[in-house]
């Protein structure tokens, strides 16, 4: 199985990467020390069947790397906390759950089990949960509740997403986050400006005002804003 | 509290499975890691980043392990959870254990 080690310490890598080298079936394609690194080479390497993933690592933990994989590989979680495994459990691709420090027989059970548990379970599960957007900035997937999310501008090569809590910049067409919101909540009112129409405050000629937000509204757009709206 | 623990590098041996060379470069790395672990976790309980001081007990809390010391990891990860709170009753303790494998890598 080609694998790969996903952990912040390196001697825990290294611990793991040994084990590895024990079990002839498994090839170890790459380690990282972050999740950030490892999302990059599993956007570029499809071929990835087992990650060996710590849970508690600075910035973006285990599990928040397991919610951006659209169809994940099986998973064994490697970690000093045994306070998570039910969480762990909830996620169908993650195949076992250890606790540092890991024994080699214990390893090879957990890499067995990940041999027998079936692919189209895996393959199956773990859709993006609807209500989490992430986003790139600074080389870090920032997770947005979509949701929260009340007006997103674009501005030339960039994208304001402006939320409840803060403002994101994110360097992204508006198109390409319009794909990823629900239709039922975001409505594209102008050719710079995706509103979510739930926090609409009030609508005037051809703007909408949301939060302290006045946004334009395009005459093209207009009778679809129209339509959504429940008119007495 | 007085912490009496003795550690040990039995675990090392167990993966290492008479591998010298791999024990001799897990150990260099844990000599190259540790001092910087300990020493980021002081810096950041110092300037009272617990949260951040939280996180390098628990990476601290691996290597405790490793050394097989289970009283300490238990210290360890009781002082991770009082650090969450703000709270410190743990942390001479803990500094005890810190430098228990401090003196016992310096033999190594």
């Amino acid at each position: 199985m080609k694998s790969i080690i996903i952990d912040d310490e390196t001697t825990a890598r290294a611990i793991i990467n040994k084990m590895c080298q024990d079990l002839p079936e498994l090839e170890v394609l790459d380690e990282f020390s972050n999740a950030i690194e490892a999302i990059k080479f599993l956007n570029e390497n499809n071929n990835t069947e087992l990650i060996f993933l710590d849970i508690h690592m600075p910035a973006f933990s285990g599990f928040d790397f397991v919610k951006t994989l659209k169809n994940p590989p099986k998973i064994i979680i490697t970690t000093s906390d045994k306070d998570f495994a039910l969480t762990a459990f909830e996620y169908d691709c993650i195949v076992d759950y250890l606790v540092k420090p890991i024994t080699q027989e214990r390893f090879n059970k957990a890499v067995q089990k990940a041999k027998t548990t079936a692919v189209s379970k895996v393959n199956e599960s773990n859709e993006l949960p609807e209500n989490d957007l992430y986003v790139n900035i600074d080389r870090r997937l920032v997770k947005i509740n979509i949701p929260d999310i009340y007006v997103i501008e674009a501005k030339g090569d960039y994208i304001n997403i402006k939320t409840e809590a803060k403002n994101h910049l994110v360097h992204a067409p508006l198109k390409k986050i319009a794909e990823k919101l629900p239709n039922s909540l975001f409505l594209k009112v102008h050719r710079s400006y995706i509103i979510n129409t739930s926090k609409i405050i009030d609508i005037e000629d051809n703007s909408v005002l949301i939060k302290q937000d006045i946004i334009p509204v395009s005459r093209a757009n207009r009778p679809e804003l129209m339509k959504r709206l429940n008119l007495l | 509290m007085r912490y009496s623990e003795q550690p040990n590098i039995n675990y090392l041996k167990e993966i290492a499975n008479g591998d010298d060379a791999f024990e001799a470069q897990l150990i260099g790395i844990i000599k190259r890691e540790y001092p910087f672990e300990v020493k980021e976790f002081l810096q950041n309980f110092d300037s009272k980043n617990y949260k951040l001081a939280a996180e390098n007990v628990h990476k601290l809390k691996h290597k405790i392990n490793m050394f097989g010391l289970s009283k300490g990891y238990v210290i360890a990860a009781d002082f991770e959870k009082e650090l969450k709170a703000s709270e410190f009753s743990k942390y001479e303790t803990f500094k005890q254990i810190l430098q228990t494998i401090e003196n016992y890598i310096k033999t190594l």
